[in-house]
């Protein structure tokens, strides 16, 4: 069926325009006013917003392994749900993604499942264990975009050399999770007064920085990095500082450091428990500031589902992590466009056209010939967050309750819409 | 005697009562330190109560004293620890309290190396739960046994310089204090190493110093903090002797204090680490002293807390 979109404000990095989009067999077809299209199911998207299709660059999907978090189908329809059209698993499953079969087995799973696109990110090396190189290349050759060990930082920087100058050739990016261990310890909060207070280990913001600081200096001579999930205002200063100095560094920040702070930890609320954890109301300005200037590329959830039981704990035992696939896009109207003025421009390169081309995947624009991924969202349609209307499998989010503006209304991928909103939403 | 109220039907910390709460209940533990006195020492007052001492950690002193306030009470408790408990089976925190609860005790004293699980027990039980020390965040009795013994010695603690010296950062005794003292209107001076000062705390109403000596200098208490020998590990310091030298509490630097100073500690000492066997056995220590007073506080709180009405 071909889709005809009508009365959108279409938005694109570049600019805006009002008008209609035809699509065709998975591509966009005609961009224009007033587009004759008699086949076509029309849509009429008045006072909607129509994105280029939202690339989460940063999710766990937990299969396989811990199907009891999440599952390639319960995580891809939570997506879509979400205003999602594609997602980059990271690699840290039981077992860990290190090997092409593994990632023949998402690609194939994925497109069984057919709700948003699966791009899986390999393992940078072995069992994630920052000892020896998993197959990079064999494993990009069935489809990995990117290489992550994320949830662990590669701490020897013989090993992310080695990395950088191995897959220099094929230009994927390594997503690294900057944390130096031994200074984070066995931190459960961001270390500051909250965590005085509320006498709780603290996870410093230098092991971010120091980490981060030291991959910039090894990507300086060795290749291109993006640094996944910035939380501190000294991360924000320091990849400022290495994109002037013309290192090849991206970074991406998820919507929770720009909306919340530690404050939300008082009363031990492992739901505001993640890693990197929650910062000051210093380090969110910074990350806002950080996104407006272009120093952070991209949005990414860090989307990472939990069971029940795993936060049903003591603080100090609880995993770290929340979902974030279903209340991205309202957390980045609400607080980004709406509150901090940001762009629809900018808000379509943040979400799209930035992620496309660090994983270097169709997407970004809105244009004859490209691929039919579309993000349509409402811009004043306000609900509050309950996460049992979430898809995803598992409900631990810090956002119970939160209202907000904004919210996906259809998702569109490859040409065939993947959800849409009932009832007016 | 009126001794007053306490709002909270749990005793989580200090941070959330109020002085008249922490006033009230001092004042309930004099009423209960004078049964010491007495030929008969038990108090029919909670007759048929049981209490739970659930400890996740090593006590010796803290336990026991839960324990005596509970017989002088005339109540019972059960003692609950790791080693013997279904927690080694994987048994979960809040499985293992409803458990307790469902058995039909009356209140929950825990001990836990983590900071805020008396907290989360407090969500998941109708019980009081009492905190006997959660990680480095409160000690709530210890602080008030340390209360009642400066008033006891001094009369009151508004205006008195409280001198708190050693590891802060780990420390829920020094927080539990450093809430309650600031809340009685002392002037609390916290002393240690930096790498053993936590973040922040000058904002909970403290001074922050490392110099020892500015810390006694006109101190009418000095409350010694446990080092624990652990902390070398872990590099906040190089060495217990170089500890001892620079931050130990010794009558040479006691000379600063007030003539009529008094020291405490909260237990275990380390004699050469964090204080001298001539402080730790010289004339103003109180720290036995502490010990009997850590009964009459806890009873106080177990009474004050079984005879609130409660809304249930």
């Amino acid at each position: 069926m071909n889709l005809h979109l009508i009365n959108a404000t279409i938005v694109n990095p570049t600019g805006q325009q009002t008008g209609d989009i035809l699509i065709q067999e998975g591509k966009i077809t005609q961009v224009g006013k007033h587009i004759a299209a008699p086949d076509a199911e029309v849509h009429d998207c008045h006072n909607a917003l129509v994105f280029p299709g939202f690339i989460d660059m940063h999710v766990h999907l937990r299969e396989p392994g811990e199907e009891e978090k999440e599952t390639l189908s319960t995580g891809l329809s939570a997506a879509v749900h979400g205003g999602i059209t594609a997602v980059c698993s990271m690699p840290n499953t039981k077992p860990a993604i290190d090997n092409e079969v593994f990632v023949k087995f998402l690609i194939d799973k994925a497109w069984e499942i057919n709700k948003a696109r699966l791009y899986p990110a390999g393992s940078i090396t072995k069992g994630l264990k920052g000892e020896e190189l998993s197959e990079m290349v064999s494993m990009l050759r069935v489809g990995a975009v990117a290489f992550s060990d994320d949830g662990f930082p590669v701490e020897n920087m013989q090993v992310l050399r080695r990395a950088l100058q191995y897959i220099q050739p094929f230009n994927k990016p390594l997503i690294l999770h900057c944390e130096d261990k031994a200074l984070a310890s066995d931190g459960a909060m961001n270390e500051s007064e909250t965590s005085t207070v509320l006498g709780l280990p603290g996870i410093h913001a230098v092991s971010e920085e120091a980490s981060i600081a030291q991959s910039i200096e090894v990507a300086k001579y060795f290749g291109r990095i993006h640094i996944a999930h910035v939380s501190t205002a000294g991360s924000v200063e320091l990849i400022r500082f290495a994109k002037q100095r013309g290192i090849a560094v991206t970074a991406e920040t998820a919507p929770h450091y720009f909306t919340l702070t530690e404050s939300s930890v008082e009363g031990y609320n492992t739901s505001a428990k993640m890693n990197p954890p929650l910062r000051s109301e210093i380090d969110r300005r910074a990350i806002i500031e950080g996104l407006r200037d272009g120093t952070i590329d991209a949005i990414a959830t860090d989307h990472a589902p939990h069971a029940v039981d795993d936060k049903h704990v003591e603080f100090n035992n609880a995993k770290f992590g929340i979902v974030g696939l279903e209340t991205a896009v309202m957390l980045t109207m609400e607080i980004l466009v709406h509150r901090e003025g940001f762009s629809l421009e900018q808000i379509a390169k943040l979400w799209s056209a930035a992620p496309a081309h660090i994983l270097g995947v169709s997407g970004g624009e809105l244009k004859v010939g490209a691929i039919a991924d579309l993000t349509v969202i409402d811009p004043s349609y306000t609900w509050t967050v309950e996460p049992n209307r979430f898809f995803s499998k598992s409900k631990n989010t810090p956002f119970t309750g939160f209202q907000g503006k904004g919210a996906a209304i259809m998702t569109i991928v490859n040409g065939q819409i993947k959800w849409e909103a009932k009832n007016g939403r | 005697m009126n001794t007053g109220n306490i709002q909270s039907q749990h005793l989580l910390g200090l941070k959330s009562l109020t002085r008249e709460e922490i006033e009230s209940i001092l004042a309930q533990a004099t009423v209960f330190k004078e049964v010491f006195n007495r030929s008969v020492k038990k108090l029919p007052t909670l007759n048929n109560k049981v209490f739970v001492s659930l400890f996740y950690e090593n006590s010796t002193r803290t336990r026991a004293s839960f324990d005596m306030a509970i017989r002088m009470l005339g109540a019972g408790s059960i003692n609950f620890s790791v080693q013997t408990s279904s927690v080694n089976k994987g048994e979960t925190l809040i499985d293992t309290v409803r458990n307790l609860e469902s058995l039909g005790i009356d209140g929950i004293i825990v001990r836990h190396p983590m900071g805020g699980v008396p907290a989360l027990i407090a969500d998941h039980v109708k019980v009081p739960v009492i905190n006997a020390g959660d990680g480095f965040n409160e000690h709530p009795t210890q602080a008030l046994l340390d209360l009642f013994t400066m008033i006891e010695e001094k009369g009151y603690i508004e205006g008195k310089k409280v001198a708190i010296i050693g590891d802060i950062l780990h420390s829920r005794v020094a927080r539990s204090n450093i809430w309650a003292l600031t809340k009685l209107g002392a002037n609390v001076i916290v002393c240690g190493p930096p790498s053993l000062i936590p973040i922040g705390v000058e904002n909970m109403g403290v001074t922050v110093t490392n110099k020892v000596e500015e810390a006694i200098e006109d101190a009418d208490f000095v409350n010694v903090l446990r080092v624990q020998f652990e902390r070398q590990k872990g590099n906040f310091f190089p060495s217990t002797r170089e500890y001892y030298r620079e931050y130990g509490i010794t009558p040479q630097r006691l000379k600063r204090a007030k003539d009529d100073v008094i020291i405490m500690h909260p237990g275990p000492m380390n004699r050469g680490v964090e204080i001298s066997t001539e402080v730790a056995d010289g004339p103003y220590n109180v720290i036995l002293e502490q010990v009997t007073n850590g009964v009459a506080v806890r009873m106080a709180v177990l009474y004050m807390l079984m005879s609130r009405k409660t809304t249930i």
